[in-house]
């Protein structure tokens, strides 16, 4: 494992609880490694995935998804979706030559920026020991411009 | 000095099959090759796919005789889960083979292979097509084989989901069944079938037959080769698409093996060349004696005259008439005349039309129930149709969960690679040495001839054109250098 | 008055797209009338130099079906592009990469490797595989060209105009596309020439598809025998009609059989399987990892299920070597 790897990790966090956290962490001064390139989504239900997939593609190591915990959805169940998609997304992964592991999954309120800060110093070594992604494609090549 | 001298298929294959031939200082042949220079790896994509989607995967290996490989698929799943269709299923799978036979038979003839015939070998590659065939039989004619082919084709959507590329086959049934209400449709388009292929085999007598000339092509040694032939059969040794054993018969015409698809791998092996992506299937209890025929070798021939030769009948009363109209006029079985593709691909239209007719009559075929559900834990299961081109295999072997771990294509027209590339070494022959023609069109006409009557769908072996193929020939000096080059 | 050129051309195809043309039966015959076609491998007899000595821009239009696999197959699109006003890809493989884009979940060497020495059907001890370079004893030497690992779109070589998707296209979707172009009622640039609606809006059992689709299990076609008035989706099949553009008129659901998705996506979707996936993810009616994974289970591959006719043109298209560590 190359010592100075530092991964390039997408975070996508629901804006009712996970980027609240984030902000909360800011605001109390909270250290936490700057891997994460933080993107606020409306709810963990928004995050199609579709968005996850582009940001493999874009050359993200790892991809993290906050959301609320269930009971506590901002619209009800969207939560819940967020959960099964990324559930048999995980599945996939591995047959595009993707660790499974890569991809992640929390359930982090508002109050908690201490877990996030925790849960974000445990992912970043967790790629660091998977090694870059960094899904290399010669854009040149593989450009397909959408129907 | 050698010479070499390179047929490659370049604007409609892409470099996809192409032929080198190597002569000697003589000016003989010494060596041809068949190159097949591409691979698409089915076999090696199809692991980690659930077993039932096959039916759908695999026909993308040729839109042309998607049906072929459906049901092959669809039968080694039966054999994979161990179970077997009901009646009305049965009926309604070989009914649906039967349909795509016959307007499968009518576009090689009438489209891609027959045009050499009707409109003659001497004719400009600009006439050897459709709008040729039509000049010659006239556009009412060609009106009937479009809305012949068209009303077996809307058959075939009706039953399979698609025509190109079906979707019915399951293992133990097919997901649509036929209804009363259904029926008479199937027979009205049977009737007009058989009609169509009767005066198909008219067509080709007044064209062919009554033509001196032709005959003579047919029966010349140029195009002749005594090989072993397959080809799947009933319980009574008759020609059968759709299930059976595969008879095996020597060139002098006795059965050599009888065998099951589950058995195919004592008697089929493939033997690689280091010029060609495409493998040369030969018999395995005989060897691979290098590229050449007679009893001591392999290799064995499939598709039309292979299938009638391998049987000892038709199974309906006016294809038994027309194959035995045909070996009393070639001299016996088996014919050894590659032409003879041409004539014996009619016969099984009439076949498939005949059979058309019974199974529409069928009184099974219309029964509710059209599935057996599997309930074993598969493992393997290997398949068997005859294509129009020939036998055509698929192996699967699964996990407990039905997820393909290794998959074995043995497909049609790849059977008859090795005779193909006999033929061309022929033909080179002929046309190379004294006797043969000295215009490059007479040269091409000759080798594209004995290519053409195999009706080669290299979209099976490999991925070219069925059918029509454009030639190339490059003849080279010993270092390479470009003498001269003839393209069609 | 001249008429408008056509050529057809196909690049790593099965040829049911071309099976496609001729399936437009007696309709094709005024087609062929009202043009002059001056490139069809197929039919006639024109030859690639031929095309070669056409000016640039001389072809009105052209339809290329098949994915690009072989650098023959780049060269041929890049000339039908100089040399045509507009380009059709035609046909899945051609807009999407097709069936035979499976073979991105896999490489050359593993292809290479299990044909030539592992196939059960190899004669024993099989030592010999194909060589690009081959000397022969006679002084000549045979060459195999080198094909890539990856299959290709056809707008990921060449600029593209138009799509027609379908595996294959309906004769009469075609026939309207061709129709329109030769009219001169050119839609906008990139178009997908099919109706951009899902699928659900053709099928017959429509009507039977609840306002809210939640499913509690998932079935493989060959475990149960489907309703054959009611939605396949709502009975637990993977239909992904809803996922699919429609323009088929639902023939796979007709047989009873549900929508594998080869028309591609509707009209804002960049990943039909990510897209698809989501679909069926979404619908099941349970939180509970367990049950999920009891499942999901029934997807065994989502790759194959989901991207079955898309993988080249997915964000992700090509299966990536994980390096031992």
């Amino acid at each position: 494992m190359n010592e100075d790897f530092e991964p390039r990790i997408v975070g996508m966090f629901c804006n009712w609880c996970t980027y609240l956290a984030a902000d909360l962490a800011g605001t109390s001064r909270m250290k936490y490694p700057p891997n994460v390139h933080v993107v606020r989504t409306m709810c963990s239900g928004r995050v199609d995935p579709q968005l996850i997939l582009w940001a493999f593609r874009c050359g993200a190591d790892g991809v993290l998804v906050g959301g609320c915990h269930f009971g506590d959805c901002h619209y009800q169940e969207g939560n819940h979706k967020a959960f099964r998609r990324i559930l048999l997304l995980k599945q996939l992964l591995p047959q595009l030559g993707i660790e499974p592991e890569r991809l992640r999954l929390e359930w982090i309120s508002a109050a908690e920026a201490d877990r996030l800060c925790a849960v974000i110093a445990d992912f970043r070594e967790q790629i660091r020991q998977l090694g870059p992604l960094r899904a290399p494609l010669e854009e040149e090549k593989m450009e397909h411009v959408p129907a | 000095m050698g010479r070499t001298i390179r047929i490659d298929p370049v604007t409609r294959l892409e470099g996809h099959g192409r032929i080198e031939i190597f002569l000697d200082e003589k000016g003989e042949v010494n060596r041809a090759y068949l190159q097949v220079p591409e691979l698409r790896g089915f076999e090696v994509f199809a692991v980690g796919r659930p077993a039932e989607d096959m039916p759908q995967i695999t026909p993308r290996i040729c839109g042309v005789c998607p049906m072929a490989h459906h049901m092959a698929s669809t039968k080694a799943l039966d054999a994979l889960y161990q179970v077997e269709p009901p009646a009305a299923a049965k009926l309604i799978r070989e009914l649906a083979y039967n349909i795509f036979m016959l307007e499968d038979h009518a576009l090689h003839f009438f489209f891609l292979g027959g045009p050499d015939f009707v409109v003659g070998p001497r004719a400009a590659p600009a006439e050897r097509n459709i709008l040729g065939v039509l000049g010659k039989v006239g556009l009412e004619v060609g009106k009937r084989v479009i809305a012949m082919r068209r009303e077996l084709r809307d058959l075939n959507t009706f039953l399979c989901g698609k025509v190109t590329h079906p979707v019915t086959g399951l293992p133990g049934g097919v997901a649509k069944g036929i209804t009363e209400a259904d029926r008479p449709r199937f027979g009205e388009v049977a009737a007009r079938g058989r009609d169509f292929a009767l005066f198909t085999l008219q067509t080709f007598e007044q064209i062919v037959l009554n033509n001196r000339e032709y005959v003579n092509l047919i029966v010349s040694d140029t195009y002749t080769h005594r090989t072993y032939y397959m080809g799947m059969v009933d319980a009574n040794n008759r020609v059968n698409f759709y299930d059976g054993k595969v008879r095996v018969v020597t060139p002098e015409g006795k059965e050599w093996r009888k065998f099951a698809p589950a058995d195919y791998l004592e008697v089929i092996a493939e033997h690689t060349e280091p010029w060609s992506y495409m493998k040369f299937p030969y018999l395995r209890p005989i060897g691979w004696k290098g590229f050449t025929d007679g009893a001591d070798s392999g290799i064995f021939s499939v598709a039309p005259l292979a299938r009638l030769n391998a049987a000892a009948g038709m199974a309906t009363p006016q294809a038994q008439e027309a194959y035995e109209k045909m070996f009393a006029t070639l001299g016996g079985k088996p014919v050894h005349h590659t032409l003879a593709n041409h004539w014996a691909r009619i016969i099984e239209m009439v076949y498939a039309a005949e059979r058309l007719q019974e199974l529409a009559n069928a009184p099974q075929l219309t029964e509710p129930n059209i599935r057996t559900l599997p309930t074993a834990t598969p493992r393997l299961g290997i398949g068997v149709v005859e294509a129009p081109r020939g036998t055509l295999i698929h192996h699967y072997e699964t996990d407990a969960r039905g997820i393909i771990q290794r998959a074995n294509l043995i497909v049609a027209t790849q059977n008859n690679a090795a005779r193909i590339a006999l033929s061309v070494d022929k033909a080179a022959r002929a046309l190379l040495g004294k006797e043969g023609p000295a215009d490059d069109q007479g040269l091409l006409n000759m080798v594209e001839m004995a290519f053409r009557a195999y009706d080669p769908c290299h979209g099976c072996a490999t991925h070219t054109l069925p059918g029509g193929l454009a030639l190339r020939i490059s003849i080279r000096d010993p270092q390479g250098k470009l003498l001269r080059e003839i393209r069609t | 008055m001249s008429r408008p050129k056509v050529a057809f051309y196909w690049c790593a195809s099965c040829g049911g797209c071309e099976e496609a043309v001729v399936d437009l039966a007696e309709n094709i015959l005024p087609v062929v009338e009202a043009v002059d076609i001056v490139f069809w491998p197929v039919a006639l007899d024109f030859k690639r130099k031929d095309v070669e000595a056409l000016e640039n821009r001389a072809i009105d239009v052209a339809f290329i079906n098949g994915a690009i696999r072989l650098s023959e197959q780049e060269e041929m699109a890049k000339l039908l592009r100089e040399k045509s006003k507009l380009v059709v890809a035609y046909g899945t493989c051609a807009y999407l990469g097709g069936i035979p884009g499976l073979a991105n979940l896999t490489d050359r060497e593993s292809i290479l490797h299990y044909v030539y020495r592992e196939a059960p059907s190899l004669a024993a001890n099989p030592d010999t595989m194909p060589q690009e370079h081959v000397r022969m004893a006679e002084d000549g030497v045979l060459e195999l060209p080198h094909f890539d690992d990856t299959v290709r779109t056809l707008d990921q070589v060449i600029d593209v105009d138009y799509y027609i998707p379908g595996c294959p296209p309906l004769p009469q979707l075609t026939l309207e596309a061709v129709q329109k172009i030769l009219k001169g009622e050119l839609p906008p640039k990139g178009a997908v020439l099919a109706p951009a609606q899902a699928l659900c809006q053709e099928c017959e059992r429509n009507a039977s598809k609840p306002e809210r689709l939640m499913i509690s299990d998932i079935k493989r076609v060959h475990e149960v025998i489907p309703d054959a008035k009611t939605c396949l989706l709502a009975q637990g099949l993977l239909c992904l009609g809803p996922a699919t553009r429609g323009g088929c008129g639902a023939l796979c659901v007709q047989a009873n059989m549900p929508c594998t998705g080869c028309f591609g996506p509707l009209e804002p979707i960049r990943d039909f399987g990510g897209k698809a996936l989501s679909l069926v993810a979404s619908i099941v009616d349970s939180t509970d990892e367990k049950v999920l994974r009891e499942c999901f289970a029934k997807i065994p591959d989502p790759a194959g299920t989901f991207y079955r006719y898309s993988l080249p043109a997915a964000l992700l298209p090509q299966r990536r070597k994980i390096n031992a560590r």
